[in-house]
């Protein structure tokens, strides 16, 4: 079976990866679909439930709330795949420089890794975000700088399995350089597993950005981020659920979607880990 | 066992030592130094007055020997006081905020466990059945849930509409004069939002993992040996394949530390628990260097020894990693 139709006969992975495409097409449109301005402010609709005029609500200075949710899509998009994009990156290179060298280097660059991990990621974020400041640039490079060691590690078990393998010591016979040998040979045969830890970092990367946004210091209102129309949520969640409601549920549906459609692949992928 | 620790131990200098080397890079990149904290706001802070300022807290040596007067401190426990209106030495606070993180965690660790085992248990002896496939979903909703909307909608529904359970703190505002049995009943209460969401989270990797750890373990010689000398199913899964499935659990315990402490700052700043989270994320916000530079190398170190607990609590659970 090919790959396409193993993913299509998996209505869990299909279903994720619908609504993650779903996702895409929501962020990219955001200014034909929605329905107002995310900053207009309406001093005349103030915490209007859902109605035909606003489909879910309007927040406390009158914006349209399903604006807001559309606008906010883009930014967890965004930050979801910048960040990770950042991590892969980082892990991408420094897995493969440490499983294709081995020795002194590998020894260093693992106890890097080892380090990074004690460091409660939220915390070193958290520090960081505080003391730069918390534009949307920041968080994502900073998510980016603390999340690579997941990557590192799979990548680097790539590499020291492919190092042995006749095509790898035959580039090498060849004397080609070892940056070419890396990146050309290596690399595309690492790539599967860095592929999965992508999507399942997005969502990781999405709850992380809409944690901060919620205690105040992610996305700066008034930016829309789920994370701080949550905040707002919060103050008004006795007066209007759906401030609280419409975030919370697409926050669980977005990192679902990402779940679900990485696991999948990880199966489809990686016959290795596929349970019995 | 005694070599097996020693080179565990020694393993460990390294790593303490890129811990503090990161805390403190993570502090010095940040533009400002806790000077301006102190004369941003007064009129008299002349340029002598900084300079001298300076010196006394060793801000004009360069970035290297800081460190090293720094890293000299903090080995014998030292990082120096708070620099809040409640200026204690930053140890104490962490003194006082550690314990309820650490017994919070324990608690909602307890309750994981007790609830994850058997559900992993039953998906794994039942797989594909019914029940095996509604533990699937929750778990997939569980891995996407966002603590602090739960938090918030659990709040909301126990605390304010219910008013079943306080919202926020340890204990209450009468505290003080209630009986012994009612103080128990106090903590108590206020303890069963935050550990059950704390708990949330956390029981669905830890039942998917179980229920992968169980059908590995079903897949093995011994328990088929175990099955053909006649044992009911009954030993057979709780006595075989239960014991040998739960080892790689004690790894994932010792690496989920860093999450446990991470997270905490979340619940414990919406439901005001006086934490290790609640004091970094306050800290943070109120630019109290000493105290943010001191919960990072502690936060990272107990995770260090979480790990290593674990490393040697399976290393006596199971003798064929001693004498690797």
């Amino acid at each position: 079976m090919s790959i396409l139709s193993r993913i299509a006969s998996n209505r869990l992975t299909m279903a994720g990866g619908v609504m993650v495409a779903l996702l895409f097409a929501v962020a990219v449109l955001a200014p034909v679909i929605s329905p107002y301005d995310p900053g207009a402010v309406n001093t005349q609709a103030i915490l209007e439930a859902p109605s035909l005029a606003h489909p879910l609500g309007t927040d406390g200075i009158g914006r349209d709330v399903l604006s807001r949710m559309i606008y906010g899509a883009r930014v967890s998009l965004m930050v979801g795949f910048v960040a990770v994009g950042i991590a892969s990156l980082i892990g991408v290179l420094l897995g493969s420089t440490a499983g294709y060298f081995g020795g002194m280097i590998d020894a260093v660059i693992m106890r890097f890794v080892d380090v990074m991990l004690c460091f409660p990621s939220f915390f070193l974020i958290l520090a960081v975000i505080a003391f730069l400041d918390a534009s949307i640039w920041n968080i994502m490079v900073v998510i980016g700088l603390t999340s690579w060691m997941g990557v590192c590690r799979l990548v680097r078990a790539e590499f020291m399995a492919l190092r042995s393998r006749e095509f790898m010591l035959a580039a090498e016979g060849l004397g080609l350089p070892s940056l070419r040998i890396m990146l050309r040979h290596g690399l595309p045969n690492a790539m599967a597993p860095v592929f999965v830890a992508f999507i399942l970092g997005v969502a990781g990367a999405i709850l992380t950005e809409s944690a901060l946004s919620f205690l105040g210091i992610g996305v700066q209102p008034p930016d829309p981020s789920w994370g701080n129309i949550l905040t707002e949520g919060k103050n008004t969640i006795e007066v209007a659920w759906w401030l609280s409601v419409c975030p919370g549920v697409a926050i669980l549906l977005t990192v679902l979607a990402y779940n679900l459609l990485g696991e999948g692949l990880r199966d489809v992928l990686d016959p290795r880990l596929r349970e019995g | 066992m005694i070599a097996y620790l020693s080179r565990r131990l020694l393993g460990l200098v390294p790593l303490l030592l890129g811990i503090t080397l990161i805390s403190f890079m993570v502090i010095h990149v940040a533009p400002g130094s806790p000077m301006d904290l102190l004369t941003d706001m007064n009129p008299d802070a002349s340029p002598e007055l900084r300079d001298r300022l300076a010196e006394h807290w060793g801000l004009d040596e360069p970035l290297p020997v800081q460190y090293a007067m720094w890293l000299k401190r903090v080995v014998v426990g030292d990082f120096g006081n708070s620099l809040s209106r409640d200026p204690r030495p930053v140890i104490d606070k962490v003194a006082e905020a550690l314990p309820v993180t650490l017994v919070l965690n324990l608690m909602s660790l307890c309750l994981v466990m007790a609830a994850a085992i058997p559900i992993g248990v039953y998906s794994a002896t039942h797989p594909y059945s019914r029940s095996d496939r509604v533990a699937t979903v929750f778990v997939f909703l569980g891995f996407a849930m966002p603590t602090f909307w739960l938090a918030l909608l659990c709040m909301m529904l126990f605390g304010v509409e219910l008013a079943w359970l306080p919202v926020s703190g340890l204990q209450s505002l009468d505290y003080d004069s209630l009986g012994p049995w009612d103080k128990v009943l106090d903590r108590a209460r206020h303890l069963v939002l935050p550990v059950s969401i704390a708990a949330i989270t956390s029981l669905a990797g830890m039942s998917r993992y179980m229920r992968s750890s169980m059908l590995e373990v079903f897949r093995q010689d011994y328990v088929t040996t175990a099955r053909a000398k006649g044992l009911s199913e009954r030993v057979v899964v709780y006595r075989h394949a239960l014991r040998n499935a739960m080892l790689p659990v004690i790894t994932l315990l010792g690496l989920s530390v860093p999450g446990l402490i991470g997270g905490s700052v979340i619940f414990e700043t919406i439901f005001a628990i006086p934490g290790m989270g609640r004091l970094f994320y306050n800290s943070v916000m109120g630019r109290d260097y000493t105290v943010v530079m001191g919960v990072l190398v502690i936060g990272a170190v107990l995770t260090l020894l979480g790990n290593l607990l674990a490393d040697v609590s399976y290393a006596i659970a199971d003798p064929r990693l001693r004498r690797r």
